[in-house]
């Protein structure tokens, strides 16, 4: 590996004084290291110093908020998300992803923070954390700053940090009430690939009985996680069907602008996204009492 | 010799002996290993695929502190004998192995070694890399094996011409060989036939897939006596390639085997040890060189990627009339793919009239492949066990009884001439008739069951033992045989029985080349099967020692006893016809300290053996997803006749981890191109099967005794790769109705082939940009 | 092509870290891994690495009680850490009941990812004490065999949770 120094920091001030002093250094932060560690490694990536951010409380923070939404630090390793006691019952879909997540010795290790950072396409906590509106808490020596999920990526690998940022936590509002949702990906085998692709789905039920929200989100079939904005007008204010379910299904291919890679064509990213949308949403359907054939 | 009725430990379950050390994580593999004053080496690798190479300068590189030593193909001594050839199941050219451990005129592959550097740490080692300066001039890349048999192609090698039966061609080509076998009259079998298939499918070039990669220790002492530790599969090949390569005499090289983390094939050329070697020697301290997975898959020995069209004609009542093959294989770059065992599986388990296989040997710019546990079986038996699907279903017949009726026989004879002696086809297809798995009706939509046979020659070669009788009774089997999948236990099995003692009082040592007697290479199935013999042999010899030192003991002045007079059991000899006058082994083997005559050794040696053949089913049931095409293993039986079991644990685990890398063979694994670069190195995208892909793996063992030694061993290694790829194909068109012709089956081959088999007009694809 | 950064070469970094049960201060590099810290510095080779990138569970070694891919923890991250490797399994020269499942039940062949799917079957039976054959297959998912085809590893993990081996 070609030679960095390493600093860990142990408050966000030692944290933003050393991205003050780089000078032009490359100042790369450490969570998890499952994605730096290798790009490090293969000279994907270069560091002249690696920071690691896991011993600033802050980036470990883990609670409730008091407005019933829950504040998640970008260090916090996958497993102790979905570990977290009412996690996998409020925010299913964040829960499935994290699970879903390389291996039990990656997940260990692997942040949500980092999933996000890295921001890769394919990024499976991505579209979960889109579809409850999660915010990035985001610091710097120049100050702090809110930035909706949505805005985060500007396109692969890429974010709106700038070089000395950091993010500092994910913030999830509560989810609306009456919703369920759910995360699917595909991938060949049973484990340790990285989707082909990805749909988180949430539905919000009106008091008629009706779809009040939905929201899908999609992973690896374009240049960053995306909403399925024309599948969810699709779906907001109808009433549930089948027929109405594979309307939305076939409206989330618009979101995509899928490459052909070695994990999968275009056209057939687009038929998974078709076929996950379909399942999420009847599944998420079903956790709220409504059973489609 | 003890019979089969009496063995004690033969068949039996022996827990493997030198399992502890590796549960324990004191095993030492060769990246384990350390020497004093060690250097790091590295080497540096063609970008390119195909291209001249101009000029290396290597002058900034020796300046940076703590670089030692780097070489070149300039520091390997000139080639005089071209003709020797190296291999254990595959053969190479000398000249072919030379360039491909270091290249010469030209990169032929990307990864192929340029240079080499030793340093004293690894980062220095790989700043220095950076730092040597290769002028390459980057020539077209001839991607895959039709396009190089085109005739406007450009030319790997402007000296290869064709090796074929006619008259040598007046233009070089990139094909290595044309093989032509057969007998009989194809014209009247297809005249003759009622149903006739003919299919065209396509493999991939797959990895071995060994967790352990390359590694090697390398020192040369002031004398020129050169040590080397290794990962590899033979020792004495090993030691014969690099005394070829670097012209030194086979007593100053020794060669010790590390212990080995997986092989199956791939770890019988030298690749690092020669650069170690010319490393240690040039900086007069010991290299470690030890490969990354990146560099395992694009520099080390993959297997033949493959076009194959298979014909076959039968009878209404399901006689085959007639089996004809053409067979092209992409040897990557030098010459040598498998295409004669290809040749001999290809047909194996069946019988017909006529039979003729065409096989290609072709080069390209890839790395050049080595074997990969039954070297070419895959790969044709994918394409002959879909055909005969094929063929059943046409004829209305049961997969099973279909291959009964037309079921290879001892006196038959294979497509390649070579008659069967006793072989195990009928005895592996009755024990699928009568298995439960194949009784047990699938129930379900989407799932379907896919039968497939596998076969594999076996190898012979050389092997060698001895089995010392230490001065306390215990015996000590010492052996080159390197130990690759548990034949140390199963040679302490065979010697405790052969020389009927306590199983605790043997016990074996796997050797270096300075220290025990010649012994090919583990490898083609043939470890067990040879030693069995060679391990008869010593034990036979140090059974006669004893017996005369016995009969030395028991003489009396009045009557001299010699071998014949003595009788042996259980570690005993007595008197013929007199019991009481007695000797235990133990008391034998101390007198053999002082007494005339010395320890006791016996030393046996085998080279000329009959072929032991194997034959293997699968099994298997899958459910498809037709939305995704996703295909999951519900459940999967491997049938194999293995001759005579040693050790069921053993040989229950050679069918199972053959089975998976069959079926990641099948369903997964491929390696992805991009105009001669490899997309997908790492195992993150060369996706082998996980715990979570698969189900358990029920085993039916058969013993049909092979035709030649003392047991009636078989080789197991093999056959169980190869049924896997046909057997998942089979499954799949009873599940969803396709027949994929080309591997591997991935989701999306599958979905596509469901797809464009219910085609209906699709809206186009909706597209967001 | 940028210049190799020659004057970091000699960057160290003093960590203390408990590995199997023994307290170690070393002086690290700062990027080099955990991996090569048990490996190269305190010889503990049971540990393997098979391909650098997380991919394979053959260097799993658990730390702080969690398996992790001990080629992607860099050295220094170790520091105040306690990690238990392969060859911490057995107790006063006992080999573990994995261990002797492992041997048993034929669970291993080359033994190269061996280490790792001890380490990775320790936590499990830990974090599951009574797994079914999908979550022990779930469990070890991040370790690669190319041997054995994990049946008898996953009956050998099956057999000590049954309390059969002891």
């Amino acid at each position: 590996m070609r030679p960095f120094e390493y600093v860990a920091p142990t408050t966000l001030r030692e944290a933003y004084g050393i991205l003050a002093g780089a000078n032009g250094r490359i100042v790369r932060p450490l969570a998890g290291g499952t994605d730096l560690i290798d790009q490090l490694r293969v000279g994907r990536k270069r560091a002249d110093v690696v920071m690691d951010v896991k011993r600033i409380p802050e980036m470990q923070r883990l609670t409730w908020e008091a407005d019933g939404g829950i504040l998640i630090g970008a260090a916090v390793p996958c497993v102790q998300v979905y570990e977290y006691p009412d996690v996998a019952q409020r925010y299913p879909a964040l829960g499935e992803a994290a699970r879903l997540i390389g291996s039990w010795q990656i997940q260990h290790r692997a942040s949500l923070g980092g999933n996000i950072c890295n921001a890769a396409p394919s990024a499976d906590t991505a579209p979960p954390l889109l579809v409850y509106g999660a915010v990035a808490h985001i610091g710097g020596p120049r100050g702090e700053r809110l930035v909706p999920l949505e805005r985060f990526f500007t396109g692969p690998g890429q974010t709106v940090l700038a070089p000395d940022e950091l993010l500092l936590a994910i913030h999830l509002p509560p989810p609306p009430p009456r919703s369920s949702s759910h995360y699917l990906r595909f991938i060949p085998r049973e484990e340790m690939d990285i989707a082909v692709a990805g749909v988180a789905s949430l539905v919000a039920l009106a008091p008629d009985g009706g779809i009040g929200q939905a929201r899908i989100a999609l992973a690896a079939v374009a240049p960053t996680p995306v909403r399925a904005r024309e599948a969810e007008a699709v779906l907001e204010g109808r009433r549930p069907s089948r027929r109405l379910v594979e309307e939305a299904a076939e409206r989330a291919v618009l979101a995509t602008r899928p490459i052909t890679d070695v994990r999968g064509s275009r056209a057939y990213r687009q038929e998974l996204v078709k076929v996950l949308t379909r399942r999420t949403l009847l599944h998420a359907l079903a956790d709220l009492g409504i059973h489609i054939d | 010799m003890a019979t089969k009725a009496t063995f004690r430990y033969i068949g039996k379950p022996v827990p493997k002996m030198d399992a502890l050390e590796r549960v324990t994580g004191a095993a030492r593999y060769a990246a384990d290993l350390s020497l004093p004053g060690m250097l790091y080496g590295k080497v540096l690798r063609s970008p390119h695929p195909h291209a001249y190479i101009r000029r290396i300068d290597p002058s900034r590189a020796l300046a940076v502190e703590g670089v030692k030593a780097v070489v070149t193909a300039a520091d390997l001594p000139p080639l005089e004998e071209a003709r020797a050839a190296f291999g254990g199941e595959l053969m190479i050219e000398l000249a072919h192995l030379r360039q491909l451990v270091i290249a010469h005129e030209k990169a032929l592959f990307e990864g192929h070694p340029v240079a080499a550097v030793a340093a004293t740490s690894p980062e220095a080692a790989e700043a220095a890399l950076d730092l040597i300066a290769v002028d390459y001039e980057p020539l077209p890349v001839v991607e895959n094996a039709l396009e190089a048999m085109k005739p406007d192609a450009p030319l790997l090698h402007p000296d290869l011409y064709t090796k074929t039966l006619g008259e040598k061609p007046t233009k070089p080509s990139n094909i290595g060989m044309i093989l032509e076998v057969g007998f009989g009259d194809l014209e009247k079998a297809w005249a003759e036939a009622d149903v006739v298939v003919e299919q065209a499918f396509e493999t991939q070039m797959v990895h071995q897939g060994y967790l352990e990669p390359q590694a090697c220790v390398a020192w040369v002492d002031s004398q020129g006596q050169i040590q080397v530790w290794t990962s590899t599969q033979g020792t004495f090949n090993t030691q014969r390639m690099l005394s070829a390569l670097l012209k030194v005499p086979l007593h100053k090289i020794t060669v010790i085997p590390a212990e080995i983390g997986g092989a199956f094939g791939g770890k019988i050329y030298v690749m690092l040890e020669p650069l170690a070697i010319l490393l240690a020697r040039k900086a007069g301290r010991p290299v470690k060189m030890v490969m990354d997975r990146a560099e395992v898959f694009r520099a080390t020995g993959p297997s033949s990627p493959a076009y194959i069209t298979v014909k076959a004609g039968a009878r209404r009542d399901g006689r085959l009339t007639g089996l004809y093959a053409k067979v092209i294989m992409d040897a990557g770059a030098f010459p040598g793919a498998p295409i004669d065992r290809g040749a001999w599986c290809i047909f194996a388990p069946y019988k017909a009239p006529a039979m003729k296989v065409e096989a290609y040997d072709v080069v390209t710019n890839k790395p050049r492949v080595q074997p990969y546990r039954a070297p070419g079986g895959p790969q044709v038996m994918f394409a002959t066990e879909s055909v005969m699907d094929m063929l059943a279903e046409r004829l209305g017949m049961d997969p099973v009884e279909f291959r009964l009726l037309n079921a290879a026989d001892e006196g038959d004879q294979n497509v390649t001439g070579y008659k069967y002696g006793r072989i195990g086809v009928k005895a592996v297809l009755e024990a699928v008739k009568r298995h439960p798995h194949w009784n047990t009706p699938l129930e379900g939509k989407n799932r379907g069951r896919g039968l497939a046979m596998g076969c594999w020659m076996g190898a012979l070669l050389t092997s060698s033992s001895q089995v010392m009788v230490n001065v306390d009774g215990t015996v000590t089997i010492v052996t080159g045989q390197v130990d690759l999948t548990g034949t140390r236990t199963t040679m302490v099995q065979m010697v405790a029985d052969m020389l009927q003692l306590p199983i605790e009082q043997v016990s074996i040592r796997v050797g270096d080349t300075s220290s025990t007697p010649y012994t090919d290479l583990s490898a083609g199935s043939r470890t067990t099967l040879t030693q069995s013999v060679a391990l008869a042999k010593a034990c036979q010899s140090v059974l006669e020692q004893m017996k005369e030192r016995a009969a030395e003991a028991l003489s009396k002045p009045d009557r001299r006893l010699t071998a014949a007079d003595i009788e042996y059991a259980e570690g005993r000899f007595w008197v013929k016809g007199d019991p009481e006058q007695a000797i235990s082994w133990r008391q034998v083997a101390i007198l053999s300290r002082t007494r005339g005559g010395g320890p006791v050794v016996g030393t046996g040696t085998v080279t000329r053996l009959q072929p032991a053949n194997q034959f293997a089913a699968q099994v298997c049931d899958v459910e498809v997803d037709p939305e995704t095409g996703k295909v999951k293993i519900l459940r999967y039986t491997c049938f194999q006749d293995v001759g005579r079991v040693i050790n069921p644990i053993q040989v229950e685990g050679q069918m199972q981890g053959g089975a998976v890398q069959g079926i990641g063979w099948g369903l997964f694994e491929y390696y992805a191109w991009d105009k001669g670069k490899i997309r997908n190195p790492t195992f993150l995208d060369y996706r082998m099967p996980t715990a979570l892909d698969l189900p358990m793996l029920d085993t039916a063992i058969v013993e049909v005794p092979a035709p030649d030694g003392p047991l009636g061993v078989r080789g197991v290694g093999e056959a169980p790769i190869t049924p896997g790829p046909a057997a998942l194909a089979n499954a799949i068109y009873r599940a969803v109705g396709v027949r994929i012709t080309s591997l591997p089956m991935t989701p999306e081959a599958v979905f596509w082939a469901i797809r464009a088999k219910t085609a209906v007009p699709q809206p186009a694809p909706a597209d967001g940009t | 092509m940028s210049t190799f950064p020659w004057e970091r070469l000699a960057l160290r970094i003093p960590i203390r870290v408990r590995v199997n049960g023994d307290t170690h201060t070393l002086l690290v590099k700062p990027w080099q891994t955990l991996l090569e810290t048990l490996r190269d510095d305190l010889g503990l080779t049971g540990t393997k690495e098979g391909c650098g990138n997380g991919n394979c569970g053959c260097c799993t070694v658990l730390m702080n009680g969690r398996p992790v891919t001990s080629c992607l923890v860099l050295a220094p991250e170790a520091d105040g850490a306690e990690v238990l490797t392969v060859e911490g399994l057995a107790r006063d020269g006992q080999p573990s009941p994995l261990q002797k499942a492992f041997i048993e039940y034929g669970a291993l062949q080359c033994g190269f990812c061996t280490p790792g799917f001890l380490m990775s079957a320790t936590y499990l039976l830990q974090r599951i004490p009574n797994p079914t054959e999908q979550e022990v297959r779930l469990g070890i998912a991040g370790n690669l065999c190319r041997c054995t085809g994990y049946d008898k590893i996953v009956r050998a993990i099956l057999a000590v949770a049954r309390g059969e081996v002891q």
